[in-house]
C-alpha cells in the first residue's frame, strides 16, 4: 500500500503529525498524488492495454526450485493454463566454442565435461572419439570396451537422475533417495579410473591415462550385483503406481513427426517412436559387438519418456555385463592394453619422460600443444544421455581447431518446450520439463 | 545401405547443375557447397525427394574465413536420412558486409534456435526467419564475438613469444 505514496508528502505530514496512522496517510497521500499530476480522474491509473488483458505474466525461473537447473520461461497465464511460453536460454553460457579455438585437443576434453555434467565421461569419450576420427587412430578392442563400461555407466548415471527427479516432481521422493546411492557408487567407479567424479576429463585420445585398477573392477561388480535390486524397487514404486501414471500419462507429449521436425534425438525422440538410436545405426566403439534393444515408445508423453529411461538403464546393464565380461576375456599381454599407441598425442609415462629422450620431447609437446593436427572436417556423434551429441570439427593444419561446434541436444529440442507445454497446466509443465531431461550446461554451452 | 554418396551426388547434380560445386567425400560423409540463394530450395529437394528423404536436420553453423574475401561467411548445414541413415553436409558462402541468407525454419522446427545461434555468433542474418534475435550473448551485445578478428587472448601482450610456443 506504501508503494503508491508520494515520499516528499508522506514525510512533511508524518512530521507534523506522529499519530497519523497508515490508512488515513494513504488516502491523503492520494489525494495530494492526484493533485499534483493534474488528474481529473479519481482512480490511479494503470498501464495501457492492462485491463482488457485476460491473461497473468508469470515468470517460470530462472532460480525457480522446480526447474532445476538455471531455465526461464516467461508464461501467459489464463488461470492455471498455459496459454503462451517464452523460453530465455542463455544465462550459463561459457563461451566454450570460442575458447575451443585457442586449446589443443587434450584442453578440450575438460570443457565437454561441463556440457551434460550428469554424464560427462560420455561426452568425454565423444570428444575422444572424434579426435580420434580426425586423426585416424584405431582404438584396440580392449579400450573399446572400457570404454563403453564408463559410457553405460553415464547412462545409467543420467538416466536414474532424471527419472527419480520426475518422482520427486510428483511428489515422491523416496524413489530419489534409492537409487541416489547408485549414482554415488558409479561415481566412485569414475574416481577409481580416472580421479574424479562429476566433471570427470577421463581418458585420453587413444585410451586411458591409466589401467583400470581391480578396485575399479570390484566396484563394477559389486554395482552390477546390487542396482538392479534396487532399480527394479524403484520401478515398482513409480511405474504403476496411480498418482505418478495419472500426473504423467498425456502430460506434454509430441508426435513422432513432430518430434523429428524439432530435432529431438535419444530418449525423448525413442518415446515419440522412432527407434533412431546412434549406438545401432552409426556404431562407435565397438557398439556393434554387443546385443541388446532398443526401446521406444508410443505416445511420447511424460510417462513414455520415464519408461524408455528405465528400459535403457537395463539395456546400460546388459552392455555393461557383457563388456565387462568381453575384457575379461583378454588373456596375456592384451589384458594390459588400455590406449592405442598414439605418442604424438597420447602422454608418455612419467618414468619414461625422465629416462627417454623421445618421450621427454613428446610430453613436451603435448603439454605445450605444440603438435600440428591433420587438415580436415569431421563430424561425429554419440548417443549422450539425452540425445545425438555431435562434434563438428574443423581443422586447418594448425595446433587448435580452427572450428569447433558442439551439437548439444538439449539446446535443440528444448525450443518445442513452448509449444509441448501450450494449453496444459502449471504443474504440468514441470513435469514435462523434467522429464525432457534439459540440462542447463548443456542448453548454454 | 542402397543410397550411395554416387546417386545423391548425381541427382543433386542433374536437379541443379553448376549451382552446386565443391564435391567431397570427407571421412565418408558427402559434403558440397551450394549457391547462396538456392539454400532452401536445395534443402527442400532433399526433403521432399522420394529416393533421398534427408528429412531431419542433424546441425546448423556457421564459419568464418577472414581471408576468403567477399565469401567470408560460410553456413553449414548437417542433414541425416534417418531411412537409409545417410549424412550428409552442405555450405553457402556468404558475403560479410551482406550476411543475408534464407531462413530454414519454414521446413525445420528445429532450425529456429540454431538460427538464432548461428545469428548470434556470427552475424547471419536469416531471411524470413520469425524470431532473429540474440540467444545466448546478452541482448545489449553489439558486437559478434565468434569471428575471427576477436582474438581469445588479449593480442597486446609483449611476454609470451608466439613463434616458439603460440598456437
Amino acid at each position: 500500500m506504501m508503494i503508491c505514496l508520494g515520499g516528499r508528502n508522506f514525510s512533511q505530514r508524518n512530521k507534523g503529525n506522529q499519530v497519523h496512522n497508515d490508512t488515513l496517510c494513504f488516502l491523503v497521500n492520494l489525494a495530494s498524488l492526484c493533485e499534483t499530476k493534474n488528474m481529473t480522474s479519481e482512480h490511479i491509473l494503470l498501464p495501457e492495454g492492462s485491463l482488457e488483458k485476460q491473461t497473468t505474466t508469470l515468470n517460470l525461473g530462472p532460480t525457480h526450485p522446480a526447474t532445476h537447473g538455471v531455465f526461464q520461461n516467461i508464461l501467459e497465464m489464463d488461470g492455471e493454463r498455459i496459454m503462451k511460453a517464452t523460453s530465455t536460454v542463455g544465462y550459463i553460457h561459457r563461451a566454450f566454442e570460442k575458447i575451443a579455438e585457442r586449446r589443443a585437443l587434450y584442453q578440450i576434453t575438460p570443457l565437454t565435461d561441463r556440457l551434460n555434467y550428469c554424464s560427462s565421461p560420455i561426452n568425454n569419450m565423444g570428444w575422444h572419439i572424434t579426435c580420434e576420427k580426425l586423426l585416424a587412430v584405431q582404438t584396440p578392442k580392449r579400450v573399446d570396451y572400457l570404454r563403453i563400461i564408463i559410457m553405460e555407466l553415464a547412462r545409467i548415471s543420467d538416466h536414474l537422475i532424471c527419472s527419480s527427479i520426475m518422482g520427486v516432481d510428483t511428489g515422491a521422493f523416496t524413489g530419489f533417495l534409492y537409487v541416489m546411492q547408485y549414482r554415488e557408487m558409479i561415481y566412485e567407479i569414475y574416481e577409481e579410473v580416472c580421479g574424479s567424479r562429476l566433471t570427470t576429463n577421463m581418458g585420453r585420445i587413444g585410451g586411458f591415462e591409466r589401467n583400470f585398477t581391480n578396485k575399479a573392477f570390484q566396484k563394477l561388480e559389486q554395482f552390477l550385483a546390487e542396482y538392479p535390486k534396487t532399480l527394479k524397487e524403484f520401478e515398482n514404486l513409480l511405474t504403476r503406481n496411480r498418482i505418478f501414471m495419472e500426473r504423467t500419462i498425456g502430460c506434454g507429449p509430441i508426435s513422432a513427426e513432430r518430434a523429428l521436425n524439432y530435432g529431438f534425438t535419444g530418449p525423448n525422440l525413442r518415446a515419440a517412436g522412432v527407434d533412431y538410436d546412434i549406438r545401432v545405426h552409426t556404431p562407435y566403439s565397438s557398439y556393434e559387438d554387443f546385443d541388446f534393444k532398443v526401446p521406444v515408445g508410443t505416445t511420447g508423453d511424460s510417462y513414455d519418456r520415464f519408461l524408455v529411461r528405465n528400459q535403457e538403464m537395463w539395456q546400460s546393464i546388459e552392455i555393461i555385463k557383457q563388456a565387462y565380461q568381453k575384457v575379461q576375456g583378454f588373456k596375456g599381454a592384451e589384458s594390459e592394453v588400455y590406449h592405442a599407441d598414439v605418442p604424438a598425442y597420447y602422454l608418455p609415462e612419467k618414468k619414461d619422460v625422465y629416462t627417454k629422450m623421445e618421450a621427454l620431447i613428446y610430453h613436451f609437446k603435448i603439454i605445450m600443444g605444440e603438435t600440428e593436427m591433420p587438415v580436415g572436417e569431421v563430424y561425429s556423434s554419440v548417443e549422450g544421455g539425452n540425445g545425438e551429441l555431435g562434434f563438428y570439427l574443423i581443422s586447418d593444419g594448425g595446433r587448435t581447431p580452427y572450428r569447433l561446434h558442439f551439437r548439444r541436444p538439449s539446446f535443440i529440442y528444448y525450443q518445442a518446450y513452448p509449444e509441448m507445454i501450450k494449453d496444459s497446466m502449471l504443474s504440468d509443465a514441470i513435469i514435462t520439463m523434467s522429464s525432457l531431461n534439459l540440462i542447463a550446461g548443456e542448453l548454454d554451452a | 545401405m542402397s543410397l550411395t554418396n554416387e546417386i545423391i551426388q548425381q541427382k543433386l547434380t542433374e536437379k541443379f547443375g553448376e549451382q552446386l560445386s565443391h564435391w567431397e567425400q570427407t571421412y565418408g560423409m558427402l559434403t558440397f557447397i551450394a549457391e547462396k540463394d538456392i539454400n532452401v530450395k536445395v534443402l527442400q529437394f532433399l526433403f521432399d525427394d522420394e529416393e533421398l528423404k534427408f528429412r531431419f536436420l542433424t546441425d546448423l553453423q556457421a564459419v568464418h574465413y577472414p581471408d576468403n574475401k567477399g565469401a567470408e561467411l560460410a553456413v553449414v548445414y548437417h542433414l541425416h536420412n534417418l531411412v537409409d541413415n545417410v549424412r550428409i553436409r552442405f555450405k553457402v558462402f556468404t558475403d560479410i558486409a551482406k550476411p543475408d541468407v534464407f531462413t530454414a525454419t519454414s521446413l525445420y522446427a528445429s532450425a529456429n534456435f540454431m538460427e538464432r545461434e548461428t545469428y548470434d555468433f556470427y552475424g547471419i542474418n536469416f531471411v524470413g526467419h520469425p524470431n532473429l534475435i540474440r540467444i545466448l550473448n546478452v541482448d545489449e551485445m553489439d558486437y559478434f564475438p565468434l569471428r575471427k578478428e576477436f582474438p581469445l587472448e588479449d593480442q597486446t601482450r609483449v611476454d609470451k613469444d608466439d613463434d616458439m610456443f603460440g598456437r
